[in-house]
């Protein structure tokens, strides 16, 4: 009995040069259900034995909708929508729509929210690439790396409770600054927490990143070669492993990243090692750009003082008539950003997020668009694929890092 | 009672306790691995069903029997049900043949349900009939996963079976015997023969981990490739016999490499000092060296990731096979050409070997790895950072 084959069957001649034996072409349906697509991703894959063929992406089964929600919502309640979009590092989502609007609405943030954003959108990339590390690895079999990333990923997560309630998917960051100051003693938790990561990559560098297996499992295994990853329009630590130094905290500095003195890693390899080794050596620059912000953290205001745009004080609404007028405007309708439309790109932990959002002058807007890094870069899964192992195809999957609410939306 | 229902009652009894305890082994080994691994990965394990979770297994085994039997639609009924009797079968019948003590030390009787002169080969026979287990239950699924690690397995087994195989032939020309009582009196005159066949035993020792199925070698259920491989569509009763089965040729993988290269059920002679005949009580020691390769076989889980297809097939025939034959040759040219000057010129050859194979370990690795795409680079990284200005 055969099954019948999701689409017609790829070329029948052998695609593998050199191999002994050729078997029939069998299609291969990975997930939804599947415990390596990191989410709901399905992938039909033609194999050639254990030799992949041809991969293609199958997506939409995490569409949320949230580009047209957004047409539906205030510009400030767009902060609820965006971290779910990548809800592995939620904060590089929010800051990228909260820049946004804020450039569209002239809005002034000041010096301490924008030091709070570095220290929670870096907190957010390490947050990601922690999950990367011990995904990464369980996917190559090794399941005891899983652990010790995720007891550092449990940290940060209890410093993303200890500000705003939520572990993840938090929404603290407002359209002109935050949602409210830190808490006290937030940044010696910091401070401590940055001192056991440090600890934590040493070892994950020691233990299982010098592995000979594992090595010899992602050597030269998914090769994008630099030219080919900027034809697919591969960003972030995917472009920068192909040996293409893009980082758009340098190229196009926001929320102060121009202050910070840090590297762009790169490496020539652009091999699943690469990309992997590569993220290790971006925790610890995070880890490095954090302890700065944690320097220049100084007391002061953590909004935007225009009235239009943040929410009076609370204590300002009992004596104040105008206080009253601007937080009825604001929570019934919002702010009117002028016509026009923009677009910031910043610099996620998979690679350029920016919302492209156009403003029709309305309290919502016209339309926004998502550009999101795990969509594009997922382009490259079949690139790197053709010609490898079933096995490699888990690995190049880890370690390209999608993330299935940023590629669907 | 004429003696032959006499004998045919007892070794019927052993083969019941014999079994009886493979069972509460697996059943207790399940336990012990998840509560090791918890150790190894910071956290606690099962603790809640008993005592320090003492009861788990005994939750475990009452949910997969009550639990409801799926098959799927395409499977072949017969070879189905077949496939995890076949593989819980072999592993159980193997085990019998390795002695627990030595002969008429058990009350009397022999501390084995039954002993063949071929010992060692029959043994391996009879595990290497365990695949079709495997394989016929992937292929009997009817389904791509399944099928996809069955394959995987038949192929692994296959090849590493001759490394296997091919490992203890110096041990076997040494001892000039297949009978594991021999060999095991033999290293009770000669000292153990790790000693002896070093490199013998590296290398069954990683053929034996590639024989069950463990990491680093277990591809034919690796969870993140193949969903769980050839278990991929076995429920309830069937999969824990799949379970049992590959837990069973743990346990007998132990016993073999305890029997064959550390002495056996043999104890250390030096204890005879403070206990007389401490050495020679059954069971006891057998036990204490399998329980010292099973936790062997949970550490390497909790450590190493897993190989990937090609490169087990490489590693098993560019370096397994050719190193096994080598290590005969070397034992063969010691019996030939050096028997006369006892045993420690072998064992400093062997240990020389298999020193000069860790040294090299890093060379030999292109063995196995085939560059794919533009090959690899070198291990410097990162290799420029660059930006800041």
């Amino acid at each position: 009995m055969t099954v019948e084959p999701l689409r017609p069957s790829p070329a029948t001649e052998a695609p593998t040069e050199g191999a002994l034996l050729h078997t029939e072409i069998m299609s291969l349906n990975v997930g939804p259900q599947h415990p390596s697509t990191h989410g709901v991703l399905r992938l039909v894959v033609d194999m050639d034995g254990e030799r992949v063929v041809r991969v293609t992406p199958h997506m939409g089964y995490l569409h949320t909708g949230f580009e047209k929600t957004f047409e539906h919502r205030t510009y400030q309640q767009g902060v609820t929508y965006a971290p779910r979009t990548d809800y592995l590092h939620s904060f590089g989502h929010e800051l990228a729509y909260v820049l946004s609007v804020e450039k569209l609405l002239g809005a002034e943030v000041p010096e301490r929210a924008k030091v709070v954003r570095v220290i929670l959108h870096e907190l957010g990339r390490i947050h990601s690439h922690l999950v990367f590390v011990g995904t990464g690895l369980l996917d190559l079999g090794a399941l005891t790396p899983f652990f010790y990333a995720f007891r550092e990923k449990e940290s940060v997560q209890d410093l993303f409770e200890a500000v705003c309630g939520y572990r993840m998917n938090q929404g603290y960051f407002r359209v002109g600054g935050l949602a409210r100051d830190l808490p006290e003693g937030w940044p010696g938790a910091v401070a401590r927490f940055l001192d056991q990561l440090e600890r934590g990559v040493d070892e994950y560098t020691t233990l299982f990143a010098a592995n000979p297996i594992f090595i010899d499992r992602a050597r030269g295994v998914g090769v994008i070669p630099a030219g080919v990853a900027l034809d697919l329009g591969l960003t972030g630590p995917n472009l920068r492993a192909s040996g293409v130094p893009l980082d758009h905290r340098k190229d196009n500095p926001y929320s102060g990243y121009e202050e910070y003195d840090f590297e762009v890693i790169t490496s020539p390899d652009g091999d699943s090692l690469a990309r992997f080794n590569l993220r290790l050596w971006e925790l610890r620059q995070s880890a490095a750009i954090i302890r700065q912000a944690l320097g220049k953290l100084r007391p002061g205001p953590v909004k935007d003082p225009n009235r239009k745009i943040s929410l009076p004080p609370r204590h300002e609404l009992e004596t104040s008539m105008e206080a009253v007028i601007h937080h009825f405007k604001l929570v019934t309708e919002g702010f009117h950003p002028p016509r026009g439309e923009v677009y910031v790109p910043t610099e996620s932990a998979r690679g350029e997020v920016g919302y492209y959002i156009v403003s029709d002058g309305g309290s919502m807007p016209y339309r926004v668009k998502i550009r999101a890094p795990s969509f594009v870069n997922l382009q490259a899964l079949e690139y790197a694929c053709v010609g490898a192992q079933f096995a490699d195809l888990i690995t190049i999957l880890a370690t390209i890092d999608p993330v299935l609410g940023d590629v669907d939306r | 009672m004429p003696d032959w229902l006499a004998a045919l009652l007892i070794t019927l009894l052993k083969g019941v306790l014999v079994a009886l305890a493979l069972l509460t082994t697996f059943a207790y080994m399940t336990l012990i691995e998840r509560r090791l691994l918890a150790r190894m990965q910071i956290r606690l394990g099962p603790n809640r069903v008993g005592p320090l979770g003492l009861l788990q297994p005994l939750a475990d085994a009452i949910k997969s029997i009550f639990k409801e039997d799926l098959r799927v639609t395409m499977a072949d009924k017969l070879v189905y049900t077949m496939a995890p009797i076949v593989a819980i079968g072999m592993a159980l019948t193997a085990f019998g043949g390795i002695p627990a003590g030595p002969p008429g030390s058990l009350f009397g009787e022999n501390p084995w349900v039954y002993q063949l002169d071929a010992g060692i080969l029959a043994l391996l026979a009879i595990t290497s009939m365990g695949v079709y287990g495997i394989f016929l239950g992937g292929w009997a699924s009817g389904s791509k996963y399944p099928l996809l690690g069955s394959l995987r397995s038949s192929a692994q087994m296959i090849s590493y079976e001759l490394g296997m195989g091919l490992s203890i032939l110096g041990l076997l020309m040494l001892v000039g015997s297949t009978a594991f009582v021999n060999i095991v009196e033999w290293q009770a005159q000669n000292g153990w023969m790790v000693l002896f066949q070093s490199l013998g035993f590296a290398l069954f020792l990683v053929s034996s981990f590639a024989e069950v199925n463990r990491t680093p070698f277990d591809l034919p259920e690796a969870e993140q490739e193949l969903v769980a491989g050839y278990l991929t569509e076995y429920s309830a009763i069937k999969w824990a016999l799949f379970q049992m089965a590959e837990y069973v040729n743990m346990i007998t993988a132990s016993a073999i490499m305890a029997t064959l290269f550390f002495g056996g059920y043999r104890g250390p002679v030096f204890l005879e000092g403070l206990v007389p005949g401490i050495s020679s009580w059954p069971i006891v020691w057998l036990v204490l060296k399998i329980a010292f390769f099973l936790f062997l076989f949970i550490w390497v889980r909790g450590t190493l990731p897993r190989f990937r297809y090609d490169q087990l097939m490489r590693f098993g025939w560019k370096l397994l096979l050719p190193l096994a034959l080598a290590n005969t040759m070397l034992t063969a040219a010691y019996l030939a050409f050096a028997r006369g000057a006892g045993l420690w010129p072998l064992a400093l050859l062997s240990l020389l070997g298999l020193l000069a194979l860790l040294a090299l370990s890093d060379r030999v690795r292109v063995l196995w790895n085939q560059p794919t795409g533009r090959g690899a680079a070198d291990d410097s990284f990162p290799a420029r950072p660059l930006g800041g200005d």
